[in-house]
């Protein structure tokens, strides 16, 4: 399905089947809760985050990404001890920046997917830390290389889980 | 015109996502006023853990199935020599035992002239990790034992090393454990040397460290001292190992220290963890006749309790003989009445805890009350995956002070 936005510019729309759009999330969630205990590093790493960066940036929809994004972050905040709604917000807000962006450039190539991923996932953190902080009155301190190494880390786990869910996409 | 077509849904998805950004603050809003009461959960919470842990128990059974049979069946090429290594370590840890019994029954003596009452621990539940929050900022695990099992909210969590944590969420066979290096978590502690008493909270960082909380600036705390509950929370019992101090600083306010701590327990790699399901408080122990139980007898009932094979009751009792004072522990032989359940490790810095108790709910059959133990004890398991009692029960190792108490 083709999109076309102003005269010239064509871009591609993705869709994905019912079993991917709810068994990769999922995945990505118990990985998330699971690896850590055998692989301590693992928890630098936000795999729910980059599924909804994904599913944003390949269906383009501003809709579909922000919803995306509500749902896993809602999951994932189901499974801490935090009130429901701090990874809800940080996601959907992500989500439908990530989908706005993906309108908007080419966001295939692994050069693109490794900036985009860094600059969301510092986007999110600090929407998580005004979140939590602001609204829950969480006592967490921001540290600047803790989050650049985090977001290094997920860059280049991105372009790898992207390229391999890349084959679940339907033009 | 498709432009302005363009621009309205422009503006509208931007309403949708300010609308979904509104209902998620109001939800928190709602949440953080009226928190829920402790250990209940929100559907959501049950629908997703319900649909995540059954894998992930899956996952961690299987794996154990795997170790269990590999170690239990194929790989016992070093068991000879460690058995036998063993059963070196446990003569000697015998009659360390019987020394310690006897230190033991002095201080149950004085407790019972000052008329102490102690906390033990008498009842313990074997549980498997199976999952993280998967937030660096929730340090919580999920282990495989729910309410079905009898576990309630604020139950104390321990492995061998040292405390864990507490129950903070129950699921029917799921329980959501709250870490102590989360921000929120907080609990008494004492300094073992300085008697000092603060309390322990995770880093608000999000990096997982241990500090000790409200200890003025003016006070000496030394590097290597070693932390352990005070009791004052309520929740841990006293006595339990909880790390050492690892960095001492001032605070940035100048009136309280920074007091960083080293957890005794390995908090993100734990894999096997027991779950304080019953806690007494009671007077020092009596013997039947009133007067306080000898060592000797306790440990007559303590020691025995699998009657081994002739060759290997010889060999046991070749080591005891060559020192002082154990011909009376390994020559007693009688049957214990019960079989005690478990009972974690026990450093005890004065008061100690760590008791076995029988099931059957008659008098306990053994105490045991060291002044100091070390907390590395062993960690081996059975085949079915569960802590052996080695885990679980006390072990008890020399320890200057023991050494220096005078009889």
């Amino acid at each position: 399905m083709q999109i076309t936005y102003g005269r010239e510019e064509r871009i591609e729309v993705y869709h994905f089947s019912i079993w991917v759009t709810v068994l990769v999330p999922l995945f990505a969630l118990v990985l998330q809760a699971f690896l850590p205990i055998r692989l301590h590093f693992f928890s630098i790493f936000d795999l729910p985050l980059l599924v909804t960066i994904f599913f944003a940036v390949a269906r383009r929809s501003q809709i579909s990404g922000l919803m995306t994004g509500a749902i896993i972050g809602l999951l994932q905040d189901s499974l801490t001890h935090q009130p429901l709604g701090v990874y809800g917000i940080s996601k959907s807000i992500v989500g439908y920046a990530a989908s706005s962006v993906g309108a908007k450039i080419d966001v295939e190539n692994p050069g693109s997917r490794l900036l985009l991923t860094f600059c969301f996932y510092i986007l999110h953190q600090l929407i998580f830390f005004a979140v939590a902080r602001g609204l829950v009155g969480a006592d967490l301190r921001w540290i600047w290389m803790h989050e650049v190494r985090g977001a290094i880390a997920n860059s280049i786990v991105a372009v790898v889980l992207f390229y391999l869910l890349d084959r679940f996409k339907h033009q | 015109m498709e432009n302005v077509i363009g621009r309205h849904k422009n503006l509208a998805n931007l309403v949708v996502l300010l609308l979904v950004i509104f209902l998620q603050v109001l939800g928190l809003a709602i949440q953080v006023k009226r928190p829920t009461d402790a250990g209940s959960a929100r559907l959501i919470q049950v629908w997703s853990v319900s649909a995540m842990t059954p894998f992930m128990k899956g996952v961690v059974h299987s794996q154990q199935w795997f170790t269990d049979t590999w170690h239990g069946y194929f790989d016992l090429r070093r068991v000879r020599n460690e058995n036998r290594s063993l059963r070196d370590e446990l003569a000697l840890m015998r009659v360390e035992q019987v020394r310690l019994m006897e230190d033991a029954n002095q201080a149950r003596r004085l407790q019972l002239l000052l008329g102490f009452k102690e906390t033990y621990i008498s009842q313990t539940l074997p549980a498997q990790v199976i999952s993280t929050t998967g937030s660096e900022f929730s340090r919580g695990i999920y282990i495989d034992k729910g309410s079905h099992d009898g576990v309630k909210v604020d139950m104390p969590v321990i492995t061998p090393e040292g405390i864990l944590g507490k129950i903070l969420r129950i699921y029917p066979t799921t329980s959501l454990v709250l870490e102590i290096n989360d921000p929120s978590s907080g609990i008494g502690v004492i300094l073992e040397k300085s008697r000092l008493q603060g309390i322990l909270k995770g880093d608000s960082t999000g990096t997982g460290e241990l500090q000790i909380h409200y200890i003025m600036s003016d006070e000496h705390v030394e590097v290597g001292e070693r932390v352990f509950t005070s009791g004052g929370d309520r929740i841990f019992p006293k006595g339990l190992p909880v790390g050492v101090v690892a960095e001492v600083a001032p605070a940035t306010d100048r009136t309280f220290l920074k007091i960083r701590v080293k957890a005794a327990a390995q908090l993100s790699r734990a894999e096997e963890v027991l779950v304080i399901t019953k806690v007494e408080d009671r007077s020092p122990q009596l013997a039947d006749n009133g007067q306080p139980v000898r060592a000797v007898d306790v440990l007559a009932e303590r020691l025995p309790t699998v009657t081994p094979p002739a060759k290997d009751a010889s060999a046991a009792e070749e080591k005891p003989k060559s020192a002082p004072g154990t011909a009376t522990a390994s020559g007693t032989g009688t049957t214990p009445k019960s079989k005690p359940t478990t009972g974690p490790n026990n450093p005890a810095s004065g008061a100690g805890q760590t008791r076995s108790t029988p099931t059957d709910g008659s008098k306990p059959a053994a105490q045991v009350i060291s002044p100091n133990t070390d907390a590395s004890a062993s960690h081996d398991r059975n085949p079915s995956g569960t802590p052996s009692k080695a885990v679980a029960e006390q072990t008890p190792t020399s320890d200057s002070t023991a050494k220096d108490n005078p009889r």
